[in-house]
């Protein structure tokens, strides 16, 4: 389907290494945009382009950091009391687009929902969802919660990473909803939930090889022996578990 | 030889395997029941039959490109699923529709709420016996496809909103053609609803069935009507509005019970609401640019945003994280349909065999959208 934008599972934040760099000609130099161009040369549009009185204030302010939102830091009483209750396990608070996010370590997640959820400060007591995102350069998978507080309407974002090999404690217990999500989490990432009553696959089949939403696990992979085993039919992917690579080089 | 007897007489218990191929659940859901008799022991539902990995493509595909994808979740409120993403990448970005986007965008979106619980309506009751209330859904439910079709030439996969705006003007004859369905509108729900409202098999095949609390919805994430009907007003298009919703005069419906037919009230209210919304809409629609200005390549700065908006079928969530290049580096789908079926296990349990259909219908589930 999408050949030819193939991405580089490993893609350094840095954008000149993805296939994007064909900046068509008729790019108009958005202004709210923070700049398809990583502003590297200093004039680099200088060709009889009529547009040029506009970037000219704009190019020597964000020559090292590419503009854009940033991190800001936040903190509240929240925040403080979860500091307080839980010395060293938050790494970090940050508001980033104006959202709440924070940052923790993954040992007492499940007492730190517990507290998120029924604390009298801000009491975030929807569990709105629950996910992860692999990031294989540091062998690591990034759990993200999304929770909601009906008395405030406020959100906030949780995150904490654990290492591939490692189990992180099931919210079932917090959230009885959280089943569903971490099973989908387990299934797509292989992330081990511990203590969760019935952690098996939920949109796969129970005996596929392979877990697809992780970087490594190329679009067109599939478990060829499933394929073949249980629908009697040879796939005709060139792409295996294992050693996926371009057939069609 | 009492082993056989007791198999026979003592001990009821079959387990009975629903779907995936059974039409009232609407697509290929499979529901295993532990069965007493008629009465549901347990139940586990068995999904992934339609999973096409939307989120596995989103990374493999710009974020424009996207867009048609995600009509093919919840097929049936496909602008809904339109408008959540496109919303997440303009604020990723930090740009914003202009407002004759922002009114057309919220004037369709409520015409597609009001379809889509048009087909629930009409699925739900012809599940439980009623077969009228079908066709005349149908009818009305035709009257927006073509008012979509017209728009932007597709009736259900519409792709309709771009990032940063609209790809089309309206139409001409578009405001008249909404303006006559939203006046022929509540008079055809009236119509629905001396149908059923008051219908004393209607009653009693919903109320009390399929009974979900107000802590038990929270706990099992259920959003939408079906919280509502639990009794916690709770609608995204209030408390956190998005699009133009701020500037629209609509009430929040709730129920008291939690049961059948508090949801069904509750959607019945949420189509006057939706209808409400649309001829507000539809007479203040600002002149003006109907998009805003946005790179050809759209490289959104490094970091994540969660954006979610009311869908018809409850909290639809984008979770994107950018890595600055043209292909975002995860998006996530929160879907409303696959948090709510996790209930179903709760609501039929107890509950007799026909039941099931019911609460199937009731969740309002596309599996188009649970298996994604």
């Amino acid at each position: 389907m999408a050949e030819d934008n193939e991405k580089q599972p490993t893609s350094s934040p840095d954008s000149d290494s993805a296939g994007g760099n064909e900046t068509p000609s008729p790019d108009p130099a958005p202004q709210m945009d923070p700049g398809p161009k990583p502003a590297v040369p200093a004039g680099p549009e200088a060709d009889a382009r009529p547009v040029v009185p506009k970037p000219p204030p704009k190019k020597p302010a964000a020559p090292a950091k590419p503009k854009g939102p940033q991190q800001e830091p936040w903190s509240d009483a929240l925040v403080d009391a979860l500091k307080e209750k839980f010395p060293a396990q938050v790494l970090d608070s940050y508001r980033f687009l104006s959202q709440r996010q924070l940052v923790v370590k993954k040992d007492q997640i499940t007492d730190i929902m517990a507290f998120l959820r029924r604390n009298e400060i801000e009491p975030f007591d929807f569990l709105s969802d629950e996910t992860a995102t692999h990031w294989p350069e540091d062998e690591e998978f990034e759990l993200v919660f999304n929770l909601f507080s009906f008395e405030t309407h406020g959100r906030l974002r949780v995150k904490t990473r654990i290492k591939e090999w490692e189990s992180i404690e099931s919210l079932v217990s917090v959230w009885p909803g959280a089943d569903w999500l971490e099973r989908e989490a387990y299934d797509m990432f292989g992330i081990q939930f511990a203590n969760h009553p019935n952690l098996k696959r939920i949109l796969l089949p129970e005996d596929w090889v392979g877990f697809p939403l992780r970087k490594d696990y190329d679009i067109r992979l599939q478990d060829v022996e499933w394929v073949r085993k249980h629908l009697g039919i040879d796939s005709g992917q060139k792409f295996y578990v294992g050693k996926a690579k371009h057939g069609d080089d | 030889m009492t082993t056989d007897e007791q198999t026979l007489f003592d001990s009821n218990e079959i387990t009975l395997s629903m779907g995936p191929q059974h039409p009232s659940t609407h697509g290929v859901l499979q529901v295993k029941l532990k069965l007493d008799g008629e009465r549901v022991l347990d139940a586990e539902c068995v999904i992934g039959y339609l999973h096409r990995g939307v989120e596995k493509l989103g990374e493999h595909q710009t974020y424009g490109q996207f867009l048609p994808t995600l009509d093919r979740m919840d097929y049936i409120a496909a602008v809904s699923n339109c408008l959540g993403y496109c919303e997440a990448i303009e604020r990723l970005l930090g740009i914003e529709a202009p407002p004759r986007a922002q009114y057309v965008r919220v004037l369709l979106t409520e015409l597609n709420r009001i379809s889509s619980h048009l087909l629930w309506l009409g699925t739900h009751a012809l599940d439980i016996g009623a077969m009228t209330v079908f066709l005349y859904c149908f009818r009305e439910r035709e009257e927006v496809l073509k008012i979509f079709e017209n728009y932007c030439g597709a009736r259900l996969t519409t792709h309709i909103f771009r990032i940063g705006g609209l790809q089309y003007e309206i139409y001409d004859g578009f405001e008249e053609q909404v303006r006559t369905f939203v006046k022929d509108f509540p008079k055809k729900i009236d119509e629905y609803e001396q149908l059923l409202t008051e219908n004393r098999i209607w009653i009693g095949r919903t109320r009390g069935v399929g009974v979900l609390t107000k802590e038990e919805a929270i706990d099992l994430g259920v959003t939408g009507p079906c919280l509502r009907a639990s009794g916690l007003e709770w609608d995204i298009r209030k408390s956190n509005p998005y699009a133009a919703y701020s500037e629209f005069d609509f009430e929040i419906p709730v129920g008291e019970y939690g049961d059948t037919y508090d949801r069904y009230l509750c959607r019945i209210e949420e189509m006057r609401q939706s209808n409400r919304i649309v001829a507000q809409a539809v007479e203040k629609i600002p002149d003006g640019p109907i998009k805003a200005k946005v790179s050809k390549i759209i490289k959104p700065p490094v970091g994540d945003i969660y954006h979610s908006i009311e869908a018809p079928k409850g909290e639809l969530g984008y979770y994107v994280v950018s890595d600055q290049t043209t292909l975002p580096y995860r998006v996530r789908v929160r879907p409303p349909s696959y948090v709510n079926l996790q209930a179903l296990r709760q609501m039929v349990t107890g509950h007799m065999v026909a039941d099931v259909v019911a609460v199937i219908g009731t969740l309002d589930i596309v599996l188009g959208e649970v298996d994604r």
